[in-house]
């Protein structure tokens, strides 16, 4: 419980209206997409990056926990109070300061939501490329300190791969700013890179630079079913061997399939064990041409239909495909646990195989699905957590599952990053040393920790 | 009932649709309310939340869960964009009927009970001035005229209001209207905003239905549909209102039970089913009936194929539609437009947002006035970045608040029904 006085002081800096401390609030900001639940003491609204400095000066001095929190979308449990302290939610800093559309550079606040922004750059011509697929309610903010990616990653790269500088509230309460607004600096370390993806942990981003592209012409989408999962890979490394990029190569594996065939009846040829959605985008002539290619590549692979949409709308219904999946996952069962383990692209086929060995020596479903492109997949572990002993079987199964991605030279987690979640997995892939350079970096940086503490690394 | 028994017995009924909400968050982009207010407890996810800690017993039926229940404009936006299927609207009204039991009826939700209850719409209206009025006018300002004609229970405070009919559309017509034989046989449930403040609504659809050589059956009971006491959380009034309709509506054979209001539409269809547990199987059974006929007037005008190029004329207007929730809800979003665009003369311009709420939200807009039309301000906005001449919508509970909102701007934007628009030319 925070004392009283801290409370009036938590009001004089942000005003009474935005510090919460009713139960129902609590309750209120006490969970993510991780439906783990701990209550905060309190809830805390800053206004402005100037309030977020005073409240990490206050708490340092009077010891108290701050919890960085956007839109409460993580899949990690990065935004939740464990052990109390207050919930610094910042999604009042919701301002697009400016698009330059001549140096190609955007100035945003943290609480911005990631569509929201990427609607506003499209007016004027300008592509922010990152699309988690959470992005119509997560924050900016949210995809930087997770560094967030998505399907169109492959092409483009992630979140980190866009952002140029940083305006950040160290955990001490001192305000810095990161990088620039040039394309090219190297004087100091890189620690806007550094912030990308350190989940809160070492620092309150208050306001994001990001590099912005020229919005590209037209795109084309296709959506190819496979007779192997081998055969989907082999498509994949064919086409970026064959010199193409696609924007898009998001994969479906064949329980996935069953799964959306069986809710929704989209007819998928019943032979088809892989599908792949095919998405290229540029100059309207390119694509086609790159289209036409694409299917030529792919064609002696097994390939056992090939739907190419002529308009957006037939587009968007090609898409609906990859969309209905995580509805209809539910039908296999009510609980999952969502993995997002990457591998070399080349990988996809033998980690797929291991997760099959896996889901038969535990009997539990396990559903792949995810960025072929760039090797991370969704391993979706269905349970139902009212049956004795399911949860824990879950949890012997995903290590096995990350462990068989390390064996094969790839890591946990490509987009949702560790929070609390995959904490007790850590050691798996990382050293003792390697942790310990990470931790001397946090208590460098946050003595006392009060940022988000507990979280990647456990607590002490 | 001790409290604890409010809460469970209410929310036991939805404990298996608590359970689906997975906290995405994917609600956060799509409530109204949330967008309004920009915290959690109102967005439908936290309201999920509070509702299982109800269910479990570690808050209480209290102001601040009052508060974060009463932030909800039963639009059913989230449920419609919920990955799972979560009835977050079914479930506020849960909520309410529980804090509405536990606490008492608050004196406005009281009020509106006393009138919608046990009354028939003929006389609803004089009742809703007398035992409303008084209310309000603690409201309004002293100098409003306001003060002299407030209509209807979910009507108040500072918005400008539609003046009430002089002859109340339910007055104007015999019980049955014969058609030719062979022609389908409707009942045309009316509704308190047509019947009071938009006959001419009435009278479009009933000649459009004529047109097209239907017997149209307007029972002379019928009630109010009772969704402004569902809003409040009266659920036993609105029970008591079902079971008088129902047994109205079922006085006559028909084909089709239709309303020109998307609202009643909404009672008629998808809240009337939920009302009654399983403890009544037969007058669970007897709803659903009612709501498997249950059809509104565009989308019935369009499978009897109403030709609008015979009825209708917009005397070349430009035109944008707005999508009531209770109609984009249940999917009827073509279906008028299709209508429109078929009308000589009419050019149909969409606005951003159509989908959006106008935020009336049942009785929202009582407690929440100013939030309201906050939320209506961008409606207004979009439609007047149209170049519209006039907005067309499909319920008259829209049509208050979008003819509200304009006014407030100044705006000389029109605002019509659908049926008005494909009706035109058969007006006497
Ligand atoms: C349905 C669904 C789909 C998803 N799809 C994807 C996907 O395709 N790819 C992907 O990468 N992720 C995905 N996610 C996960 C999640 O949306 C992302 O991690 C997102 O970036 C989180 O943003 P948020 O605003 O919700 O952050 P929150 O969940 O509120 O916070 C996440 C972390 O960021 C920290 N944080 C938030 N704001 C700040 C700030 N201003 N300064 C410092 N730290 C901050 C928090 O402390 C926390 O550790 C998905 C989630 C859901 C529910
Ligand atoms: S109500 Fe639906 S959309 Fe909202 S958090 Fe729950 S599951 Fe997600
Ligand atoms: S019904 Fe509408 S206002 Fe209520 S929670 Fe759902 S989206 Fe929000």
């Amino acid at each position: 419980m925070l004392e009283q006085r801290i409370l009036a002081e938590l009001k004089n800096i942000v005003g009474s209206d935005n510090v919460a401390t009713d139960r129902q609030d609590l309750i209120c900001y006490g969970y993510d997409a991780t439906q783990m639940e701990f209550l905060p003491d309190a809830v805390v609204h800053p206004g402005s990056a100037d309030e977020v400095a005073r409240v990490l000066k206050l708490s340092n001095r009077e010891k108290f926990p701050v919890f960085p929190r956007g839109a409460g979308s993580g899949f990690t449990g990065g935004a939740l109070p464990k052990g109390g302290g207050i919930v610094l939610v910042v999604t009042r800093l919701n301002r697009i300061l400016r698009i330059d559309t001549e140096n190609l550079v955007a100035e945003v606040e943290p609480g911005v939501v990631t569509e929201q922004f990427q609607i506003a750059v499209e007016k004027l011509g300008l592509f922010y490329p990152p699309d988690p697929a959470s992005l119509k309610f997560s924050t900016l903010g949210g995809n930087v300190a997770e560094n967030a990616g998505g399907p169109r990653c492959v092409k483009y790269g992630v979140t980190r791969d866009f952002v140029m500088g940083l305006e950040v509230v160290l955990p001490t309460g001192e305000t810095i700013r990161t990088g620039g607004e040039t394309y090219k600096g190297v004087v100091g370390y890189d620690l806007t890179r550094l912030l990308c993806g350190s989940e809160g942990t070492l620092g309150v981003i208050t306001k994001i630079i990001f590099k912005l592209l020229p919005l590209p012409e037209a795109k084309k989408t296709m959506l190819t079913v496979f007779d192997s999962i081998d055969g989907a890979a082999k498509a994949v490394s064919t086409i970026i061997g064959g010199k193409i990029i696609p924007t898009t190569l998001e994969f479906m594996d064949y329980a996935t399939l069953q799964c959306v065939e069986k809710r929704f009846n989209l007819g998928i040829p019943a032979s088809g064990r892989a599908v792949l959605l095919i998405e290229v985008d540029g100059d309207r002539d390119l694509i086609e041409k790159q289209a036409d290619r694409i299917q030529e590549l792919i064609a002696p692979l097994g390939l056992v239909e090939c739907k190419v949409a002529k308009d957006a709308a037939e587009s968007e219904a090609l898409w609906k495909v990859r969309r209905l999946v995580s509805p209809s996952l539910r039908d296999v069962n009510p609980d999952k646990f969502n993995e997002d383990i990457v591998v070399p692209r080349s990988k996809v086929p033998d980690v797929i195989r291991v997760i099959e060995k896996i889901q038969q020596k535990y009997d539990i479903p396990i559903v792949n699905f995810g960025h072929a492109g760039d090797g991370n997949i969704h391993v979706n572990v269905m349970i139902d957590k009212s049956v004795p002993g399911q949860e824990e079987k879950a949890h012997e199964a995903i290590a096995e599952v990350f462990q068989a991605a390390l064996d094969l030279n790839g890591t946990m987690s490509g987009e949702h990053g560790v929070g609390l979640a995959k904490q007790p997995y850590i050691h798996l892939e990382l050293k003792p040393e390697q942790v310990a350079a990470m931790q001397a970096i946090k208590k460098a940086l946050d003595p006392n920790n009060i940022l988000n503490p507990g979280k990647m690394f456990p607590l002490g | 009932m001790s409290e604890k028994d409010f809460k469970t017995d209410a929310l036991k009924r939805v404990e298996q649709e608590l359970k689906k909400c997975v906290k995405c968050g994917a609600c956060r982009a799509h409530c109204p309310a949330f967008a309004a207010f920009g915290k959690e407890p109102a967005v439908a996810r936290g309201k999920v939340a509070l509702c299982q800690h109800l269910l479990k017993g570690d808050i209480e039926l209290d102001d601040a869960t009052y508060a974060a229940m009463s932030k909800c404009l039963l639009c059913g936006s989230c449920v419609e964009k919920c990955p799972n299927d979560v009835p977050t609207d079914e479930i506020v009204m849960v909520a309410r009927e529980a804090l509405a039991r536990q606490r008492g009826l608050t004196t406005f939700h009281a009020a509106v009970g006393r009138v919608i209850r046990n009354r028939s719409l003929m006389k609803f209206g004089a009742a809703a001035a007398r035992v409303l009025g008084p209310l309000f006018f603690r409201k309004v300002p002293e100098t409003s005229g306001l003060r002299l004609r407030f209509p209807l229970p979910f009507v108040g405070g500072k918005r400008h209001i539609p003046p009430l009919a002089k002859t109340p559309f339910l007055e104007r017509h015999p019980e049955v209207i014969p058609g030719e034989p062979g022609k389908p046989r409707i009942v045309f449930f009316v509704g308190c905003m047509t019947n009071f403040c938009y006959p001419q609504v009435g009278e479009a659809t009933l000649a459009l239905f004529r047109h097209l050589g239907c017997t149209v059956i307007i029972p002379k009971n019928q009630q109010c549909c009772g969704l402004p006491g569902m809003s409040g959380g009266d659920l036993e009034t609105v029970r008591g209102l079902a079971e008088k309709n129902l047994a109205e509506l079922e006085r006559y054979e028909a084909d089709y039970i239709m309303t020109a209001c998307a609202t009643c539409g909404g009672a008629l269809h998808k809240f009337y089913p939920n009302l009654v547990g399983k403890r009544h199987p037969d007058l669970a059974a007897r709803l659903q009936a009612i709501a498997a006929k249950t059809v509104d007037a565009a989308q019935l005008l369009q499978k009897l194929g109403l030709n609008p190029e015979e009825t209708g004329a917009g005397g070349d207007v430009r035109i944008t539609y707005h999508d009531p929730c209770h109609l984009r809800t249940r999917s009827i979003t073509r279906q008028p437009r299709e209508l429109l665009a078929g009308t000589p003369g009419v050019e149909l311009t969409e606005m951003e947002g159509a989908d959006r709420c106008c935020g009336l939200g049942g009785t929202f807009n009582v407690y929440h006035y100013d939030t309201s039309m906050q939320i209506n301000a961008a409606k207004s906005d979009a439609i007047i970045r149209t170049g519209a001449t006039a907005v067309v919508t499909g319920c008259p509970g829209c049509m208050m608040q979008l003819s509200d909102g304009l006014k407030q701007r100044g705006s000389a934007v029109k605002v019509v029904h659908t049926v008005e628009v494909l009706a035109r030319k058969l007006r006497r």
